[in-house]
């Protein structure tokens, strides 16, 4: 009876949802840009660009503000204000002593407050809230085309160029030895990363679009010691938060972004503690000593 | 004209300088290397080894001077897969999520296509390369399990796949243990041999004196080059690391 009862609850659980077009769309589109996010992260965080990766999607906000106000593509808006502050960030650490860092910090809070600023200036229909924070939910239908072609472009991208992101991120001067375009691979990477935070910022917002490029990741990281199984695990461990975050949202009325990321960061605390090899309490030792 | 000599030389840096936004890390260096020679460059910590290397690679952009190789531009030497470095275990990421064998194939990204697919001769270059140095039996080992000779030899590994002409080795034998060490000497002869050459930073004299035909002293430039029997002088020594003898820096077995 009791099992009957959970058994139910639980399909309800998970399908009363589904019967709402907007969270189909919502949680296809989510776990899309999840995968991503995802597929990307392992890359991120092998290269060490998380706080790079948090200076590019707070920065893409002016360019999204721009782009309603002119009625263009908000994807275009955001990848020229991303690729603009990685040009920036470098141009202002080579011409001045202040360190990378701070360059970083400085650049994107200055973009940030740019784009805040500009919000209040331009009197639209931009919902402040729904960019910073998300808003997977309301997706409109020219939002969904976008998304689909930019993670579709990003996927190419990277699975054409694998094999030479991972020698860039693990040994650049060897692939600059053997004739490798490196200059290429890095601004080919920071497309990525503008590209993949714009698609992002519609699931958990600007704020929190940085998690999704670098927990996915360092989850896997804890995980494995091979390259496409951390990829694999990146990208099914962000879909699951995703999925699970909007579930969560659904049922118990929470921010939609904020359950995704928390999510996320669970599924690493869980990695970082029980994770067989790198977790704090090591497993495979525990089951080799018996 | 002096074309004809440039082909007598496989590594020719004339006058070359490296800034880093405006601080000098090397000037007016110079270097000439033939077929199976072996170089060491000895230098204190700063002395501008490592920008050396950087040079040499094209990692850096030299601000003036000349760099050739096998008589040709060093783009023309990074296509033809003519120069390998082999990093110090420092300079790499040793947690990196790759097998023995993924950094020893990364030795022939050069010379595939774009995709980087593997043909039948990278794979048989691969499992040479790895026999050579030994490492047969980890071949799929994650390099972060690795010790420090099995990572260095996976790297010279790499090198050998590469089939490079010329050989650069930053500290080679630093932090590795006497099996590495002993393989390493025995490469080196091979390497010799089938004349490749060979250009590395030492922190011992005792190595430069072993195996190395010629040793570039360098603090910041040139201080002497040549012959090792005439160069490697207790007063070119001791000028070299800026008036301080090598047994104070490096401890009475040097």
């Amino acid at each position: 009876m009791d099992v009957c009862f959970l058994s139910t609850n639980i399909t309800s659980f998970i399908a009363d949802p589904l019967s709402h077009e907007f969270m189909r769309k919502a949680l296809l589109m989510s776990s899309l840009v999840a995968a991503v996010c995802g597929f990307l992260s392992s890359y991120l965080t092998l290269k060490g660009w998380a706080l790079m990766g948090d200076a590019v999607s707070h920065s893409v906000m002016p360019g999204v503000v721009v782009a309603y106000a002119l009625g263009l593509p908000f994807s275009l808006g955001a990848f020229i204000f991303g690729v603009g502050s990685v040009a920036l960030i470098g141009f202002v650490k080579q011409k001045s002593r202040v360190k990378e860092d701070t360059v970083i910090g400085l650049v994107f809070t200055g973009f940030f407050a740019l784009g805040i600023v500009l919000v209040s200036k331009i009197k639209s229909n931009i919902d402040l809230h729904s960019i910073l924070f998300g808003s997977p939910l309301g997706i409109s239908l020219s939002d969904v085309k976008q998304t689909v072609f930019i993670s579709l472009l990003v996927v190419i991208l990277l699975s054409i160029f694998r094999k030479d992101l991972i020698l860039y991120c693990f040994d650049p001067r060897h692939a600059k030895t053997v004739g490798i375009n490196v200059l290429f691979l890095h601004y080919l990477l920071l497309t990525c990363l503008s590209l993949a935070a714009v698609v992002g910022l519609q699931s958990v917002g600007i704020v929190l679009v940085v998690a999704m490029l670098i927990t996915p990741g360092a989850t896997a990281y804890l995980l494995t010691d091979k390259f496409d199984n951390m990829t694999i695990i990146s990208v099914i461990s962000a879909i699951i938060s995703s999925v699970l975050g909007i579930y969560f949202s659904f049922w118990f009325d929470l921010e939609t972004g904020g359950s995704i990321v928390l999510i996320q960061t669970f599924i690493f605390l869980f990695a970082f503690l029980f994770a067989p090899r790198y977790g704090i309490f090591k497993f495979k030792k525990l089951f080799s000593n018996y | 004209m002096k074309e004809s000599n440039y082909k007598d030389y496989r590594i020719e840096a004339e006058n070359i300088c490296v800034d880093y936004h405006g601080k000098v890390a090397l000037y007016d260096a110079n270097l000439r290397l033939k077929s199976g020679q072996i170089c060491g460059l000895v230098g204190m910590n700063g002395a501008g080894k490592t920008t050396f290397f950087n040079a040499l690679t094209g990692f850096v952009n030299i601000s003036k001077g000349k760099i050739r190789i096998n008589g040709e531009s060093l783009r023309i030497a990074q296509q033809d897969q003519a120069i390998a470095y082999v990093p110090q275990n420092e300079g790499i990421d040793s947690q990196f999520p790759v097998s023995v064998w993924d950094v020893v194939m990364m030795g022939r990204y050069g010379s595939m296509n774009i995709l980087r697919s593997q043909r039948e001769s990278d794979i048989q270059a691969v499992k040479d390369a790895i026999e050579r140095v030994d490492l047969i039996e980890l071949s799929s080992t994650p390099i972060g399990n690795l010790s420090g000779g099995q990572r260095k030899r996976t790297f010279l590994a790499r090198a050998i796949a590469q089939r490079a002409s010329i050989l650069l080795l930053d500290e080679p034998f630093a932090g590795v243990d006497i099996r590495t060490e002993k393989l390493i000497s025995e490469l080196f002869i091979q390497f010799k041999n089938e004349g490749k050459t060979i250009l590395l930073s030492t922190h011992d004299m005792i190595h430069v004196r072993e195996f190395c035909d010629l040793v570039l002293l360098i603090n910041k430039t040139v201080v002497a080059y040549g012959e090792t029997s005439e160069v490697f002088t207790p007063e070119n020594i001791t000028s070299t690391f800026g008036g301080m003898s090598p047994d104070v820096l490096f401890g009475p077995e040097s």
